[in-house]
């Protein structure tokens, strides 16, 4: 296990690396000076030599990279010049929104998508099959802000349900940040349920032709004992592999489910300093989000070799 | 389910695309009135016979709108999937064949560009490049050259140790010939599965940069900005967000049809999640 967990470690640095290059290069591919680019029509000849200064854009680029790169190492991301903020507070600040949003998205996933799948696998080729599967078909196609934008008609601003928008601290009053959190998390998970509750049924019959399966029902348990005892467990694998990955997706998903829900988390501030072409901010939180995504895939590629140790030889 | 079931979904995949591109290809001349034209007296008409999707905030045929905004969606989903197919089979090609120093040297770098998550990635490659159509395609096949490289690979690392292909080896054909006669129409069918589900995929990301406004310029017809206008008055004209929503659905189902019925249904759309 420990060498299986090395390995996949040893192979996380360099790939955090390389993104940190890529992410560096692609903001200096940004055509003209991006002194220019970041004062848009208010540079001054002062303004932008102060900022080239203070992004040190005069020294070669190599050198530009590794200034950077030490800081981001040690969370130092260096200085917004619109807001006067250092980034790394700023990103600080929103990260727990975009964790928050994509922990409740993924709960909601798992508790949609889960039973879906059992439904639709505990009856092969039933009518609740065909149903499940026709509902999933439609749930993995359905946009996600689109999704949004028809629950904030219904559900808020028809029904006056829940709030369309805005976000409370959790420390101020933990229900009405919850209640904030509903349509967002129900936003960003309906899609990845549908996705979870194909792949559950797929699991879930892959694993009902089993002999160890067969030797249940032949010992007369019933379908019931044989679903929760014998085929969940073995079907967890996929499960929670996919539910892994897809908390990596929602990382993506969530900046546009924080623009349409008004939520202050990373995601948006992403979406905001690239139209703003505020491409210092751009390129830190790229790289963080990047970051996250990685390492959120790793835990479940760790987790994988964990609950099944068929994978730790591979 | 059966066999013959599974190819029923992705013919009814395949009927509706093709529709859906009949009906961008002939948008002109189907279409009641201009994409573009506005027309005061006509703003925030409900749906009627003559415009079942009603008038946009300007005016303008909302129907027309969506039919012509498919040339820009499945523009940008062939055009980038066809890029992505350029740029990465052959990668995926020599560094399966290959293996050894050949494959890392191409593989470690395209991990690179598959560690962020696919929306992220277009939308800074939008912010340095700029935004319009041929943008969007260009990124969205950034963004699928190395998942169409690792697939391509994959098939290659399995079939090249086939019996056949040793066979082909045996009686001396050059490389060239084994990799194109024997090696690569074996990897074919995931190559095609996964080319649909990028189309999908493809039409969900270009109608979200356009919608975020990193996307399509206006006032070309696109779904996502049709989407993003319509918001600001969806309480007195939800047509306005109902229908160029259903219309990205109906595409992306479209598709999703076409990879899930050559899948035999079983779980096709784990890269869907990547939108």
């Amino acid at each position: 296990m420990l060498s299986y967990a090395t390995r996949r470690v040893a192979l996380a640095l360099p790939l955090l690396l390389g993104m940190s290059v890529l992410v560096f290069a692609l903001m200096r591919l940004v055509p003209g000076d991006p002194a220019v680019a970041v004062l848009g029509y208010k540079a001054t000849p002062e303004g932008v030599q102060a900022l080239r200064e203070a992004f040190h854009l005069d020294e070669p680029v190599p050198q530009q990279y590794l200034r950077w790169l030490g800081g981001v190492a040690h969370g130092d991301f260096g200085v917004d010049f619109r807001q006067n903020e250092p980034i790394g507070r700023m990103i600080l600040d929103r990260l727990p929104v975009t964790i928050e949003l994509t922990l409740l998205a993924a709960a909601c996933t798992a508790l949609i998508g889960v039973p879906l799948g059992l439904l639709a696998g505990g009856r092969r080729g039933g009518a609740t099959d065909r149903a499940a599967l026709a509902v999933g078909l439609v749930g993995v196609s359905i946009p996600d802000f689109w999704l949004g934008i028809m629950l904030i008609l219904g559900l808020s601003l028809g029904a006056g349900l829940l709030p369309s928008g805005g976000w409370v601290a959790f420390g101020e009053s933990p229900l009405k940040n919850l209640i904030h959190f509903t349509l967002p998390a129900l936003t960003l998970a309906m899609s990845r349920a549908a996705v979870l509750g194909r792949l559950t049924r797929a699991a879930v019959l892959d694993t009902m032709h089993r002999g160890f399966v067969e030797y249940a029902r032949a010992k007369g348990l019933s379908e019931r004992a044989i679903l929760f005892r014998h085929v969940l467990p073995n079907a967890a694998i996929p499960i929670v592999t996919v539910l892994g990955l897809q908390v990596g997706y929602m990382l993506g998903g969530a900046i546009v489910v924080e623009m349409i829900f008004t939520l202050p988390g990373v995601g948006r501030m992403t979406l905001d300093a690239v139209l703003e072409r505020n491409y210092p901010v751009v390129q830190s939180t790229v790289l963080v989000i990047g970051a996250m995504f990685m390492l959120v895939n790793l835990a479940t590629d760790l987790l994988y070799g964990a609950i099944d140790p068929r994978m730790r030889r591979r | 389910m059966s066999w013959r079931g599974s190819r029923g979904v992705t013919l009814a995949g395949l009927l509706v695309v093709a529709a859906l591109a009949l009906a961008a290809a002939l948008a002109p001349h189907i279409v009641p009135g201009s994409p573009t034209e506005i027309a005061s007296t006509q703003a925030l008409r409900p749906p009627t016979w003559s415009q079942p999707f009603g008038m946009d905030d300007l005016g303008r045929s909302i129907l027309s709108r969506v039919v012509h905004a498919y040339r820009v969606s499945l523009g940008v989903a062939v055009a980038s999937v066809a890029l992505a197919l350029l740029a990465g089979a052959p990668l995926g090609l020599v560094a399966g064949y290959a293996e050894g120093a050949i494959d890392q040297l191409i593989m470690r770098p395209l991990d690179v560009l598959m560690s962020f998550p696919a929306i992220l990635l277009a939308i800074a490659l939008m912010s340095v490049f700029g935004t319009g159509v041929a943008l969007v395609a260009f990124s969205l096949a950034v963004v699928y050259t190395p998942i169409v490289a690792r697939v391509v690979r994959a098939a290659v690392l399995a079939v090249k140790v086939e019996v056949y292909v040793d066979g082909a080896r045996a009686l001396g054909a050059p490389v060239p010939r084994l990799v194109l006669r024997h090696i690569l129409p074996n990897a074919a069918t995931p190559v095609l599965v996964q080319a649909s589900v990028l189309m999908a995929i493809a039409i969900l990301v270009e109608a979200s940069l356009s919608f975020l406004g990193v996307g399509v310029r206006p006032p070309t017809p696109s779904l996502g900005l049709m989407l993003a206008d319509g918001r600001g008055f969806m309480v007195q004209a939800p047509w306005m967000v109902v229908f160029p929503g259903l219309a990205i659905m109906a595409a992306v189902l479209g598709f999703n049809m076409v990879a899930g019925g050559l899948l035999r249904i079983e779980p096709v759309a784990q890269a869907a999640g990547r939108s």
